[in-house]
């Protein structure tokens, strides 16, 4: 029994059976709604391993999820709440069109300037949030919701001027070639790639049919990044100080509105990139008029819960959220459910999640009873 | 303790047989299907737009007509598969392709380029869209666009005609090659009107530079009407919804479009300008199924086809008026009268006109 509350008590086994959980409670929901379960379920593994595709298409889904996620949970680790993971990414992707439609350098050139671009675009947006917090003392849900709208209107308003919005569409122009993260973007389609790549069915797959990019690399590196930057950093140190208590952390001689400031700084430019990254690597590359938020940034909230806050465990909660999305999508197409159905469940697997905290407590009664077993 | 076991074990036990259960039903259920589709010889499938697939429009249209293609003709399933985002489309197309769908609706321009791509990935498949006319079709796409300017110059006729004011709107989505067609059309429509009567009516036109922010749309109505429109033609989508319920709020005329749109207000909504997208949907994928050659096609539909017009409900308007469009429809039907679809056509129609 000491072991199944030990077990238990480790945060990957309880979100392990949150996850679990919450598929039983979505197929009741399938199961009420009128749809098989199990079919769907089904469907939803097969749309998610049945072909190396799919695979290379949930990586390229959780790219951006991941390091909105990454952003959400390096933010909480130091204390703040990046709500406006969205707004960065925003910022992100339209300052990565602003620089990539624009500027045509070389590859080696255009990529790291274009990207950069990106992560200046959500660096602000951070810097802003993080400056009112640490000067003003403005909180920093109300500011980054409100630069949230801000984005999602900057971008309308790119894509609607004459500059950038490309005729008879609803979206900008696409960046340029010379921008593209994907793997040999131009050997893949030149006769050449194509027969070499029609040998091998499944690379073929993968290389002409999804955009397998650069993005999830450098989403992988940027976790073990701000992993390194927390807890083996003396700055990493500062932040978390300051994160868990402000005033010990300023008797203890840390510039608590300086780290305020850094910490807002580096998580926009985590959501920058995942903007940025998006636009270079995946098809359209380009931004288009948004009635509402895609939620790359929102969904990161989720991805950063389903971590617990986790730098290296955003990357396993960014790809299964990814997996879920995407997956759903063969849910809908399969069996007829529609996609309110796999957004009910994709919720209710994270609402699970965030019910975690309670597993532990149930571990510490069970080894309480043991305990009382043994006298 | 012993308590603890045994609801651990009996969950457990219960876990699995459940799971045991599942495992035999989808495999009942996966037999059920491969005998189903040894009688289904057609599978269908659309991909709507980032507007979804209730979207009061289109989409709607599409859906709407392709669940009729599989209520009259036995032995086709149909399916949709709903976009969230722009890059979705080429992954939804995608695995429409793997799920061994013969023809491949695509509904709205924005989806274009997604779908030319895929017609060059699965030669094998045909491919459909909708709104869309490429410069070369590839040889499995066909493309279905309508002539709006059509329906639209009729339901400007009936602006013009019906308005005391003097002055009727014009709310657009976002500036394109098709969203013209429907402000010439009406522009030219509501001046064909002003010509007959003998007055002077002006029409005042904006965009909301979205299709599916009702709330934009409510506020440019809003103001139009406050600016002494008592009519206003929308061609916007879901901002229309908003268009609307302006006019209900400030009991003036709206006039629809690409469906019968009076059950969103039955006092206010003066007319339709329609867009039989469903039949069109239903007839082309029919001719897909009886093995017709559909494929590099481009399928213009108008007033001739019976693709566009107005509903025939009335009541709003009256006879008089009426009878007047029904007349003025069989002109356009005879080439006699053609309507503009760009600003530089709309202007020599005018000077024609005079």
């Amino acid at each position: 029994m000491k072991l199944t509350a030990k077990i238990l008590k480790k945060p990957i086994a309880s979100t392990l059976i949150a996850v679990f959980f919450g598929f039983i409670v979505a197929a009741v929901i399938l199961l009420v709604a009128g749809y098989h379960p199990g079919q769907a379920f089904s469907a939803l593994f097969h749309g998610i391993f049945a072909r190396p595709k799919y695979i290379s298409n949930v990586i390229i889904k959780a790219t951006p999820i991941i390091l909105t996620g990454l952003s959400v949970a390096f933010a909480f680790q130091t204390g703040l709440f990046n709500i406006g993971a969205e707004g960065q990414y925003i910022a992100g992707a339209v300052s990565a069109v602003l620089v990539g439609v624009k500027l045509n350098l070389p590859p080696l050139l255009q990529i790291p300037a274009v990207v950069l671009a990106g992560v200046l675009g959500g660096t602000l947006f951070g810097w802003v949030v993080g400056y009112l917090k640490a000067k003003f003392g403005i909180h920093e849900v109300i500011t980054s919701i409100m630069l949230n709208w801000i984005g999602l209107y900057l971008s309308n308003f790119v894509v609607a001027s004459s500059a950038y919005h490309m005729p008879n569409s609803t979206s900008s122009y696409p960046v340029n070639e010379s921008s593209f993260t994907m793997l040999l973007p131009n050997w893949k389609t030149s006769d050449a790639g194509m027969a070499a790549l029609k040998q091998h069915k499944w690379l073929y797959d993968v290389m002409l049919k999804t955009d397998v990019n650069f993005g999830f690399l450098i989403a992988v590196l940027m976790a073990a990044f701000i992993w390194y930057l927390l807890y083996r950093s003396t700055k990493g140190y500062e932040l978390r100080a300051v994160g868990f208590n402000r005033d010990a952390a300023e008797f203890a001689g840390i510039n608590v509105n300086r780290n305020i400031v850094d910490a807002m700084v580096i998580a926009g430019a985590l959501s920058g990139l995942a903007g940025a990254l998006a636009i270079t690597g995946t098809a359209p590359h380009s931004i288009s008029t948004l009635a509402a938020f895609e939620n790359n940034g929102f969904n990161g909230l989720s991805v950063a819960l389903i971590a617990g806050s986790s730098p290296v465990g955003c990357i396993f909660a960014g790809l299964l959220f990814g997996g879920l999305l995407y997956g759903g999508q063969s849910v809908q197409q399969d069996v007829g459910a529609p996609t309110e159905i796999i957004n009910i469940m994709i919720g209710t697997i994270v609402f699970f999640v965030a019910l975690t905290k309670v597993i532990p407590v149930l571990a510490e009664k069970l080894e309480k009873r043991g305990a009382a077993h043994v006298q | 303790m012993k308590k603890l076991a045994a609801f651990l074990l009996a969950a457990v036990m219960a876990v699995s047989a459940t799971a045991c259960s599942s495992g035999a039903s989808s495999s009942e259920a996966s037999e059920q299907t491969s005998s189903a589709s040894a009688e289904t010889k057609h599978k269908l499938l659309m991909v709507t737009d980032t507007g979804g697939v209730n979207d009061q429009s289109f989409n709607q249209l599409s859906w709407e007509g392709l669940q009729k293609l599989a209520e009259d003709v036995p032995g086709v399933e149909v399916n949709y598969s709903e976009s969230k985002q722009e890059s979705d489309y080429a992954t939804n197309l995608d695995k429409a392709a793997d799920d061994g769908n013969e023809l491949i609706w695509g509904v709205g321009y924005a989806m274009a380029g997604a779908i030319e791509t895929a017609s060059k990935q699965n030669p094998d498949i045909s491919y459909a869209i909708i709104d869309n006319n490429y410069e070369t079709v590839p040889k499995n796409v066909t493309c279905v666009v309508f002539r709006a300017q059509e329906p639209s110059f009729l339901v400007g006729y009936v602006a013009g005609k019906t308005t005391k004011t003097g002055k009727v709107g014009f709310v657009g989505g976002q500036k394109s090659g098709v969203i013209d067609q429907f402000e010439y059309g009406y522009k030219a429509g509501v001046e064909y009107a002003a010509h007959e009567l003998n007055k002077k009516i002006e029409v005042v036109s904006q965009y909301a530079e979205s299709f599916v922010d009702s709330a934009k749309g409510k506020a440019i109505a809003k103001s139009m009407y406050s600016g002494g429109c008592d009519i206003v033609f929308h061609a916007a989508g879901n901002v229309g919804v908003g268009v609307i319920e302006a006019a209900k709020e400030a009991d003036k005329f709206a006039i629809g479009v690409d469906k019968d749109q009076s059950f969103l207000a039955p006092e206010n909504v003066l007319t339709s300008a329609l867009k039989r997208v469903d039949t069109a949907v239903e007839e082309v994928s029919k001719d897909a199924i009886d093995g017709k050659e559909i494929g590099g096609k481009t399928y213009s539909l108008g007033l001739t086809e019976d693709g566009v017009g107005i509903p025939e409900s009335h009541e709003l308007m009256g006879d008089e008026t009426y009878n007047a469009v029904v007349a003025l429809e069989q002109k356009i039907k005879d080439k006699e009268i053609v309507p503009p679809t760009t600003e530089e056509d709309y202007n020599t129609f005018i000077n024609e006109l005079k």
